[in-house]
């Protein structure tokens, strides 16, 4: 039963943490300076980076539906994919299509 | 299986890097395109990776491809139905949604983890723990509440924030109590957040916590009025990306801790554009909404604006050389940004240079009216930001406002105490004639009435939008 969990050594925690709060400098640093003409695909292009929740979403819609309370975390597995899954896909196209129109210079 | 999960972190460390590549393309007009398709690229590689890892290491009973196509379906198509179908001036509700799924699906993982791991943890809790248990047991259950807070926040907000950009919310609907409910339901969910960490299996501690953040996200947001919306998105954003942060310490993977981090501060970054753009603490955005600052609405005393006629307003651009179009919330309520164009090839045609004047908050995104100009096939270096455009307006000959009040307001210089005062403004009221298009005299969000409207050198041209610059085209082209 105890060999199931997980376990974390503070190594790996404090290089988590680590991790974590270079990441928010370096996202400070990335985009000092946007254009306006660039603020909403920015903003729906960073949107769709932040469905990365779907490497959460994939592992946790995989598990074995036995009864009980493994196939109510499959099913809530299921439901976290599709929402992360819509959030990566349109996400990604719709800032396409934004960014399409606005390559159009002079007709 | 430990070189796999090696092997798979150094992939997702790859992953990352083209995150954050994409990240800082989507900074540059001319890096952009490339930036988006990065992104793309590494959210494709995150995918192959998670896939290809969960079937090497997947025991007897193998990977469940039906409930992981399942979701993988059902979310691609909805996905790629809403971005093809989406019109720009839906743009906004969009993004709102769509950050409101990413907090869902974010608090949703978290969710199904607990429930997965709950009762083998209260039996370890009983036994004799393995080293290193106890750490990964508090990380992981500090991280489900806070994805979960956060990422339950992040989707009501974001629905009630579009609902609000449809127009389909009911102001009526707003929580009573302003600051003190918004108080007690974050030391609710944050309670409940803390007694899970007591007992992983207590099911009424899990549905208080899902409960109170939800209706937080509604209680932040309900009060908050349409032209604050720049900010409120850019902050949900923010959030979505927050919330995958903490979710990567949930599951235990850089990959979602990266990305989410850099989501979080690309999204407070934009928070904080828009909120210099108005001269509007956040706080005062989050916790004063700004009917309540401005309670004076009107001095009471009357005033009436003259209303012109659209061939009136034609004249005025005969000869012009200098036109400068200041676009609003209005057009895009009224989708005139087509109208907007056609009057704008209808006047260079006959001489006049024609730019267009972008108020960093006009609309309800950031970027909004950069997205439906560029619908409109506006060439991009044909708009011009504040503080490029304003030392312009005394050069020009006409200033033709759409849909635009606070943004255009000389009260922000003339009243500093003002709501309005000190927020930067385009100085249309330099321009020798201006034109404003709108449906009425109302005050603009802000509730501030706008002086420039009975000024002799404005004229009125009341009525929809759209409407009347099909009016003024048609009047141009008979000049």
């Amino acid at each position: 039963m105890i060999a199931a969990l997980p376990t974390l050594s503070p190594e790996v925690l404090i290089a988590a943490l680590s991790v974590f709060v270079l990441s928010i400098f370096l996202g400070f640093e990335l985009i000092s300076k946007v254009p306006p003409t660039l603020h909403t695909p920015l903003m729906s292009g960073a949107n769709a980076i932040s469905g990365i929740t779907i490497v959460g979403a994939l592992v946790a819609a995989n598990v074995a539906m036995e009864g009980g309370r493994s196939s109510l975390a499959a099913g809530i597995g299921v439901l976290a994919l599709a929402l992360a899954t819509i959030n990566v896909v349109g996400g990604f196209l719709v800032t396409g299509r934004m960014l399409a129109m606005f390559k159009k210079k002079e007709r | 299986m430990d070189s796999i999960t090696h092997l798979a972190d150094l992939g997702y460390l790859v992953a990352a890097a083209l995150f954050i590549l994409g990240i800082k393309g989507l900074g540059s007009p001319r890096t952009a395109v490339r930036g988006n398709q990065l992104g793309a690229a590494g959210m494709f590689l995150a995918v192959l990776i998670t896939v290809v890892q969960m079937q090497a290491e997947a025991g007897d009973a193998g990977v469940q491809w039906g409930l992981v196509g399942l979701g993988l379906a059902a979310g691609g198509a909805v996905g790629l139905l809403m971005a093809k179908r989406v019109e720009m001036t839906g743009m906004p509700e969009l993004v709102a949604l769509l950050n409101g799924f990413g907090g869902a699906a974010s608090s949703l993982v978290g969710l199904a983890e607990l429930v997965r791991l709950a009762p083998e943890m209260a039996a370890a809790d009983g036994g004799d723990p393995v080293p290193g248990y106890a750490l990964w047991r508090a990380v992981f259950l500090v991280g489900v509440g806070a994805s979960s807070l956060i990422g339950w926040t992040t989707l009501t907000g974001s629905v009630v924030a579009m609902l609000k950009l449809s127009g389909k919310w009911n102001d009526k609907l707003a929580l009573p109590g302003g600051n003190a409910v918004k108080a007690l339901l974050l030391a609710g969910a944050v309670v409940s957040a803390a007694m899970l960490l007591g007992d992983p299996a207590s099911t009424t501690w899990l549905i208080a916590l899902t409960a109170t953040s939800c209706l937080l996200g509604v209680a932040f947001v309900a009060p908050i009025g349409g032209a604050d919306m720049p900010v409120v998105i850019s902050f949900l954003n923010s959030l979505s990306g927050v919330a995958a942060s903490a979710t990567g310490f949930v599951v235990g993977n850089n990959a979602l801790i990266i990305s989410g981090s850099l989501v979080g501060a690309a999204g407070l970054i934009l928070t904080g554009i828009m909120c210099k753009a108005m001269n509007r603490p956040f706080k005062d955005v989050m916790f004063k909404a700004y009917g309540a600052a401005a309670g004076s609405g009107g001095t009471g005393e009357k005033r009436t604006a003259r209303g012109y006629e659209a061939d009136e307003a034609a004249m005025t651009f005969d000869g012009a050389r200098l036109a400068i179009v200041v676009p609003g919330y209005g057009m895009a309520v009224s989708q005139a940004q087509h109208v907007v164009r056609e009057i704008a090839d209808e006047l260079e045609a006959n001489g006049t240079e024609v730019r267009y004047a972008i108020h960093p908050v006009a609309g309800r995104m950031p970027g909004h009216m950069n997205v439906l100009l560029a619908e409109a096939n506006v060439p991009y270096d044909k708009l011009y930001e504040l503080d490029d455009i304003n030392s312009a307006f005394s050069e020009c000959d006409v200033a033709l406002v759409v849909g635009a009040n606070d943004t255009v307001n000389p009260a922000a210089h003339t009243d500093p105490s003002g709501p309005l005062g000190g927020m930067p403004i385009l100085d249309v009221e330099k321009a020798r004639t201006t034109i404003i298009v709108k449906r009425s005299l109302s005050p603009g969000y802000a509730g501030v009435d706008n002086d420039l409207f009975y000024r002799s050198s404005t004229m009125m041209l009341f009525g929809d939008g759209k409407k009347k610059l099909t009016e003024l085209l048609a009047a141009l082209k008979e000049l």
